[in-house]
């Protein structure tokens, strides 16, 4: 895509050869995944670039099946990309396999939706989570039992009475805490949470939420938190990429994502969130119809579906992610800000 | 249109009159008890719940998991297990009362005067079975149609809930439609009978935010139109609070606060619902922002702590409430009930700033959103 070199913080440049800057933990360069659907192809995500600085926690934000998760999956490359660049602290992923990426892969983690199916229901609690420490052969059995002790603990669970249960004993949100011990146990760098709160009530989608909070602290973590409630990727993410139909549409900080939304798919999404307060009026209309087949997207902007605001042109030209403000990018040829101006000098 | 379907009948029809004055409760339930027996002892599932629903109005039952709310709408519906249950109370649906029907006459109910829609619409329909077959069922049941009638009322119906191109979807399976689009069908199913009393349990935590405010949308518009009352049971405020008429919230097998939604936002008393209000991040808080999660977990069913069930994880406990249960009971406004013996006031800590200063929106609760 075309993308204004002027700007190399945020906006990647079409040469997959630019120097990372020291500050960038992952650098993703026109990242295509493309899946065989019969005869055909379908591109679950076509062409995205972001970065992820080190410490800072990046939102992905869209609807089922606009590729959010697929982008996840690719980063760590459980799911190889099609084409385009992953570097993680320098390194491009997309080219290594066997051992050296399994070995790269402990510093880079998963946290899965449902947490009850990702953990083994026949091991005992403290054999999964030293699961990591065992195949990389980490301490002595003494030091990992340590560790997974320590570890327990830092994540709100037990380790005396949890240790020797098996998942099928804790509730979801329990189960959610193991799953992020255990991820944490290889110490990453970066963490990649796909879903991980959806499958909760919100009362324990707080706990888990304020739970990654702290843990990011305590661990230096940078993170990538994949979901489809903004309101809950707002409140954990310092800088929100909006996701629509394989694209991202808008990237910017979230504070500013919400003060001045300036694609109107996140305004659309913003208007969906249900208000726990029956005085509240948005001012803005919830999104209606689904998401079209990535098999068959539209013309144009793909959004222009569902688009209030579509004209002609969107039809016919297809929009770039473009920055209309410092650190805020959007693809929309009619963007919700009028002044941009002014936006310059809130901080991203 | 008459109830009664064809083939023999076993037991006593049930008359089910159109009636006239809409002051009468559709719904009353009075101290209703429902438990299991375990392995590990017998859990109070439900555990003295007593609520009221008229006609085409929405009572919203709030929880987290395990605080009985799924229970609950499974024991107004009587589709409980036969065995290990026990259960004691009174569940009066139009006058009938649901708790000493016999199977066969519940079948004359379900469906056609009270129906469910279930949380997770893979499993709820049937994955061989057309989708057009599985609504067409309980018309031929329930209003006698045969196969054509039925068929054009099923597409009629899939059209109602925003399903595009229903006369070819009708011979869709469940697993050819998104998870929103079988959502729609469950409601089609629902509603196919025009039954005056819809249970939706948690009909939206598996969806999408964008796909949930649609089909509850949808849900609301289908019940003005045909004036049905609905039971909405959610773990989510955010959820009811602008679609429900009163909310009951859940804690323990017990309502613990039921008051209609405006007073219930406005004029909390119980620290549990705060407590759930509180959970919930707020798109207009700063990103970062601390969420002020409730510790700890709901408490134990098969041995409910003594005194207050929340006590334990209470912001406001006092050595009264460990040691006494306090009973419901009626706040200012008559139809504001609460169980605290130290209630929240207007401006209790936790309060949202702006909640109980709000000017009085012109718009009444009734207008349908546009």
């Amino acid at each position: 895509m075309t993308t204004d070199a002027a700007t190399p913080t945020t906006v990647p440049t079409d040469s997959p050869a630019t120097p990372m800057p020291d500050d960038v933990v992952l650098q993703v360069d026109h990242l295509v995944v493309e899946f065989r659907s019969g005869r055909q192809r379908v591109q679950a995500v076509t062409d995205i670039s972001f970065t992820v600085k080190k410490g800072e926690t990046l939102g992905l934000v869209g609807e089922s099946g606009c590729g959010k998760t697929t982008t996840g999956r690719a980063l760590v490359q459980v799911q190889r990309a099609t084409s385009g660049t992953v570097r993680f602290n320098g390194q491009d992923l997309t080219k290594l396999s066997g051992k050296a990426l399994r070995e790269t892969r402990t510093k880079m983690q998963m946290i899965f939706q449902d947490p009850i199916s990702s953990l083994n229901p026949r091991r005992r609690i403290r054999d999964i989570v030293s699961e990591p420490l065992a195949i990389w052969g980490i301490g002595s059995r003494a030091e990992r039992e340590e560790r997974v002790r320590s570890m327990l603990d830092s994540v709100g669970i037990d380790p005396d009475t949890a240790g020797d249960r098996r998942p099928q004993e804790f509730s979801g949100g329990q189960c959610q805490r193991i799953s992020i011990a255990r991820a944490l146990m290889a110490n990453p760098s970066l963490l990649i949470c796909d879903e991980p709160v959806s499958a909760l009530d919100v009362s324990v989608q707080a706990q888990i939420l304020n739970l990654l909070a702290d843990l990011k602290e305590e661990f230096g973590l940078t993170m990538v938190f994949i979901a489809h409630d903004l309101a809950v990727v707002k409140n954990v993410s310092d800088r929100v990429a909006v996701m629509y139909l394989g694209k991202l549409v808008e990237v910017t900080g979230s504070d500013e994502l919400y003060r001045s939304p300036a694609h109107p798919y996140t305004e659309a999404l913003m208007a969906s969130i249900p208000e726990p307060d029956p005085e509240h009026q948005s001012a803005h209309k919830a999104l209606t119809g689904e998401l079209p087949s990535p098999l068959n997207p539209p013309s144009g902007c793909r959004f222009r579906t569902r688009c209030p605001y579509a004209q002609p042109r969107c039809t016919d030209e297809e929009p770039p992610l473009r920055e209309i403000a410092p650190g805020h990018q959007v693809a929309c040829h009619f963007p919700l800000i009028k002044t941009p101006v002014s936006m310059a000098s809130s901080p991203a | 249109m008459s109830d009664r379907h064809a083939g023999a009948v076993m037991e006593k029809t049930l008359e089910f009159p159109d009636v006239t004055d809409f002051a009468d409760p559709l719904l009353v339930v009075k101290d209703l008890h429902t438990s299991f027996r375990t392995g590990r002892g017998t859990v109070h599932a439900v555990d003295g719940v007593s609520l009221s629903v008229n006609r085409g109005t929405t009572l919203g039952v709030v929880g987290e998991s395990g605080s009985g709310k799924t229970v609950l709408a499974r024991s107004i519906m009587g589709l409980l297990p036969s065995r290990d249950v026990i259960r004691s109370g009174s569940v009066q649906f139009t006058g009938h009362e649901m708790t000493t029907l016999a199977p066969a006459q519940l079948r004359q109910v379900w469906g056609a005067q009270m129906s469910m829609i279930f949380q997770d619409p893979m499993t709820a329909l049937n994955p061989v079975v057309r989708i057009g077959h599985q609504i067409t069922d309980s018309l031929r049941l329930h209003l006698d149609m045969d196969r054509k009638e039925a068929n054009t009322t099923a597409v009629e119906l899939l059209r109602s809930v925003g399903i595009p191109s229903p006369e070819e979807r009708i011979r869709w399976y469940p697993f050819q439609l998104s998870g929103g689009m079988r959502q729609r069908v469950m409601i089609a199913i629902a509603l196919a009978c025009a039954p005056r009393l819809v249970l939706a349990d948690e009909p939206t935590t598996g969806l999408d935010v964008s796909v949930q405010a649609q089909i509850l949308d949808l849900l609301q518009a289908m019940q003005r139109e045909r004036h049905m009352a609905v039971i909405l049971v959610t773990h989510d405020l955010g959820v009811v609070a602008k679609r429900a008429d009163e909310i009951a919230v859940m804690y323990a097998g017990r309502i613990v606060e039921r008051a209609p939604t405006r007073t219930l936002f406005a004029h909390t008393r119980m620290p549990y619902t705060r407590a759930l209000m509180n959970s919930i991040p707020r798109l207009a808080d700063p990103s970062g922002t601390r969420l002020l999660a409730i510790g700890g977990r709901p408490p134990d069913l098969i041995h409910p702590p003594q005194g207050c069930r929340f006590a334990p994880r209470c912001p406001y406990v006092q050595d009264k409430c460990r040691e006494l249960e306090p009973p419901l009971r009626t706040a200012a406004s008559s139809d504001h009930v609460f169980a605290c013996w130290f209630p929240l006031v207007d401006g209790a800590p936790g309060v949202p700033t702006d909640v109980g200063t709000a000017p009085v929106p012109e718009l009444d609760p009734e207008t349908p959103p546009s």
